[in-house]
């Protein structure tokens, strides 16, 4: 399909000005020094995506060890402890290690070049930021190698298991999710003071790309829940450690509060890993569509609907607790609203496409798929959403399908599509198109052989979070894990990918992609370590 | 609202028809009761409208994705906004929305109507089994998994129902209104039988209410559904539904063994039959944390062979066993297992394994510390 690619756009008609002169101010460091004392917006944006990508091999690979012992019936290769301590880590590492920071390195990145800023606002905080990260996850992965074991209480943590009932480790765990949760609320400061503070003249905020605008109301997300788990960890702290009872029945305590303020950060969260997504494919489809974004506007209130509805649907994770019928009601009912915004937002991409002038990238490629298979699990949602049915859906392989759909080729793939659409503007080379489409092809494949059986074993009767199952169920995981390896392997294409095309490549222009108008296409590719060091001059083009 | 009920019942079981090919494994059980039924329905209706939305959001992308392409030599319109459209496309999910809202809500309702219950179960979860209580007839007992370990760990074949069989099923009359009570001595458990579309989280400290009348005799079988540690996997439930009368019969039975239980407390227990009656309670109850050589598993669950500390003080071994330890997995047992079983599990972990305390502690002493 896409063998014809158009040609790129050469590096004699790319004249467009760059917005700054890429000089060195001063001695800088080398070596680790540079790394660590780093302030520049770009570097740390790059040591955020490396950190997201170790980490995702880190979470892949745990998943692997719990794909493998599904691979069939009976425990073979872990017994169910070490197995609970690999469903909670592989959680817990995907969604606060890998997700998040690679759209906060995403961001680092390409928030300043989109409105054209010479960095992030708050350089050092971003630096502190970025370096909490490592040492929280050596604390977190270290817990594994300690007696009892690590987390084993499934990354939602559900008191009175993650407290009364937990492994000594579990005072680590809090303290590595405090400083993840202090790293993502100072990481967030610093993307709403950079929006807000540092566009360049004349763009206004209904002037600027979907991809700033999806991460400045994530940014707000981010800000307003993780407080809200920072107070839950720091309760549980008490209970563990000095004797409290917020969430001991037996002191008077209440599990289910708990359940309560986990999920009031929780699906804010979800949608902290999704919006920036939508951001970066609302960036790549009308770049090789050569057509402007369709409804720029609704999506920008789409965008806003969906996260101030993620305040509203809490509970819809918590529909057989015993809420009383009411609350059941209230919940059923927002968490169906948050169907229209998103809908319109497919819609969108959807009508951009149409009468577009349209290649296939592998950018494209991955955008297109979002499209799809993010839509495919946002219906299954929608039947979550159900309530009466959710009692039958609730904590199944269902389930699973629906968040790693939303998650996998929703989230990451978003997030993969980003890094070959950016590439050239970083490494100053087009990836290598060949690898990309076998990178995307397998990915694709992989994915759907691991996920699309989910739904069946789920509806079938099998229970989440289950080391060993029931014989009916046999073969829905034999497939799951032959896709959860396809999938696993072909992300070494992914890294060889990016490897090859820091190393070299075919040269780019400043606008590496011939559809692509956003103001980071004006600077040259490579882009030099400062930018924008005077303000660019700014044209609003017609959302 | 009742027409739009009877439009979508009327579909409901026009695809339920339409599927029954696929109910083989693949999609929700139908179930046996009233409400599984409608559950059925909500869920292939909310279905198929998926799927009819798919079909032509995904044609008229993959429509648009063939029809201009570049490489056809598609030009590029330069359109970006059309009011009507939007609205049409905001305003046509919202009508859907409310349509699927109405029968869900229905639904929802009678789900929450106990009244007028013919009988009440405690279901109480526990790490690892459920324990059941006839409220009222003065009938309890725990359900443990019965699939044998050499089965898990591939010594020997898996049967049909694999992890899917109890020692005790919770026995139920078929036509009667069951009205259950779910509680938890320790962490969260979420008791589950897709036939019956009961799901209800156990939880410790609170007492939920759900209920079920089902229709058919049968054997329904389910599992634990939230997770609960280590045997999360290891705590299914089976559900044998039986006729009324039938019912009445069986629960006689067992009010009759009850009250000889309870004639055996007065009486003086030979240390044989404290050892023999321990054996069988420790197997069901404490082995999966204590482990059945009595090693433990540190640091959670201390080992009880050659526990100096216990075999020392044996006031502090009743007590433990009796109210627990706060703060630590270990349960309080007083409510769950009569004085006969409390007395035989104590004197069994003083003197097996190696363990010779030789104290032989009487159902009796253990009734009068219980009252
Ligand atoms: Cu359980």
């Amino acid at each position: 399909m896409a063998s014809n690619l158009p040609p790129k756009p050469t590096l004699e008609h790319s004249t467009a000005a760059s917005g700054g002169l890429a000089h060195e101010h001063h001695e800088r460091p080398r070596g680790i020094w540079r790394w660590l004392l780093t302030t520049n917006h770009k570097e740390i944006g790059t040591l955020y995506l490396v950190f997201s990508l170790v980490m995702f091999f880190i979470g892949g690979i745990f998943a692997l060890v719990v794909r493998a012992e599904l691979f069939q019936p009976g425990l073979q290769l872990v017994q169910p402890e070490f197995f609970n301590q690999m469903t909670t880590m592989h959680g817990l590492i995907m969604v606060f290690g890998a997700v998040m920071p690679s759209f906060v390195g995403l961001a680092n990145w390409m928030v300043p070049l989109q409105v054209g800023a010479p960095d992030m606002a708050l350089p050092r905080l971003n630096n502190f930021s970025f370096w909490l990260l490592p040492v929280a996850f050596t604390l977190l992965l270290s817990t594994l190698l300690m007696p009892g074991g690590g987390p084993d209480f499934g990354w939602t943590f559900y008191a009175p298991l993650s407290t009364t009932y937990a492994p000594p480790s579990t005072t680590f765990f809090i303290l590595s999710l405090h400083m993840a949760g202090i790293s993502s609320i100072l990481g967030a400061i610093n993307i709403i003071a950079t929006i807000l503070n540092l566009r360049a003249p004349g763009m206004r905020l209904m002037d600027m790309p979907l991809f700033v605008w999806t991460w400045l109301i994530t940014a707000f997300l981010l800000i307003a829940v993780m407080p809200i788990l920072a107070g839950v960890i720091t309760m549980m702290l008490m209970d563990i450690n000095f004797g409290t009872s917020f969430f001991n029945a037996a002191g008077g305590g209440d599990p289910v509060l708990f359940q309560h303020l986990f999920w009031f950060f929780g699906h804010p969260e979800v949608y902290i890993m999704i919006l920036p997504a939508f951001g970066i494919v609302s960036a790549i489809i009308p770049t090789f569509a050569r057509k402007p974004l369709f409804g720029y506007a609704s999506m920008v209130y789409a965008t806003a609907s969906i996260a101030i509805l993620s305040f509203l649907v809490w509970a819809h994770h918590m529909f057989v607790v015993g809420l009383p019928l009411v609350a059941e009601l209230f919940f059923m009912f927002t968490t169906m609203l948050i169907a229209i915004p998103t809908g319109v937002k497919v819609f969108n991409w959807i009508a951009t496409l149409f009468r577009g002038s349209i290649t296939f990238e592998t950018a494209m490629l991955f955008a297109l798929s979002f499209v799809v298979l993010f839509t495919i699990g946002g219906f299954s949602g929608l039947m979550l959403a159900i309530a009466p049915a959710d009692f039958q859906y609730h904590d199944t392989y269902f389930v699973v399908a629906h968040f790693h759909y939303v998650l996998v080729p929703g989230a990451i793939f978003a997030v993969m599509a980003g890094v070959y659409y950016w590439l050239p503007k970083w490494t100053g080379h087009y990836p290598d198109e060949r690898l990309g489409r076998w990178h995307f092809w397998m990915s694709v494949i992989g994915v759907n052989l691991t996920f699309f059986p989910m739904h069946f074993s789920g509806l079938a009767g099998m229970p989440r979070r289950i080391p060993d199952y029931a014989l009916q169920f046999a073969d829905f995981n034999m497939v799951s894990s032959v896709g959860a390896f396809m999938f696993g392997v072909s992300q070494l294409l992914f890294v060889w990918g990016v490897i090859k095309c820091v190393r070299g490549g075919e040269k780019a222009p400043a606008k590496a992609w011939e559809g692509a108008e956003d103001l980071e296409w004006s600077v040259p590719s490579p882009a030099p370590l400062h930018t924008f060091e005077t303000p660019p001059e700014f044209t609003p083009i017609t959302h | 609202m009742r027409k739009s009920l009877a439009w979508m019942m009327g579909a409901g079981s026009f695809l339920g028809l339409a599927s029954s090919t696929l109910a083989n494994g693949w999609n929700m059980p139908v179930g046996v009761t009233d409400v599984s039924r409608e559950i059925y329905s909500l869920h292939m209706t909310i279905f198929w409208i998926c799927v009819v939305i798919g079909i032509v959001v995904f044609g008229v992308m993959f429509y648009s994705l063939f029809r201009y392409r570049r490489s056809r030599g598609a030009k590029s319109a330069n359109f970006h906004e059309n009011t009507s459209v939007e609205v049409v496309w905001t305003a046509i999910p919202l009508l859907i929305l409310v349509g699927m809202a109405l029968p869900a809500t229905a639904t929802l309702k009678r789900m929450y109507d106990p009244s007028e219950a013919e009988l009440d179960v405690m279901v109480t979860g526990q790490q690892w089994r459920w324990h059941y209580e006839y409220l009222g007839e003065d009938v309890s007992f725990t359900s443990s998994l019965s699939t044998p370990r050499s089965q898990v760990n591939g010594e020997e074949e898996k049967d049909e129902n694999y992890l899917l069989d109890v020692d005790e099923p919770l026995v139920l009359p078929v036509g009667r209104k069951v009205r259950f009570l779910m509680t938890s001595d320790d962490v969260i458990h979420s008791w589950w039988v897709p036939d019956l579309a009961v799901k209800q989280d156990s939880i410790p400290g609170f007492v939920n209410e759900n209920w079920v009348r089902i229709e058919e005799p049968g054997i329904y079988r389910g599992q634990c559904a939230e997770l609960c540690g280590k045997d999360h996997a290891f705590m299914p439930i089976v559900v044998r539904a039986v006729e009324a009368d039938e019912f009445d019969t069986w629960l006689a039975e067992r009010q009759e063994a009850a009250a000889a239980e309870a004639s055996g407390v007065d009486r003086e227990w030979g240390m044989d039959e404290l050892m023999e009656r321990g054996e069988q309670v420790y197997g069901s109850i404490c082995a999966t944390c204590h482990q059945p050589d009595g090693s433990g598993a540190e640091p959670t669950f201390p080992a009880l062979a050659g526990n100096e500390a216990l075999l020392n003080d044996l006031d502090r071994h009743i007590d433990v066993v009796l109210n627990g330890v706060s703060g630590t997995p270990m349960a309080a047992y007083r409510g769950n297992l009569n004085p006969v079983e409390l007395a035989a599990v104590i004197t069994y972990e003083r003197n097996a394994w190696g363990n010779e305390s030789g104290d032989a502690v009487q159902p009796s002493e253990i009734q009068a510390l219980l009252e």
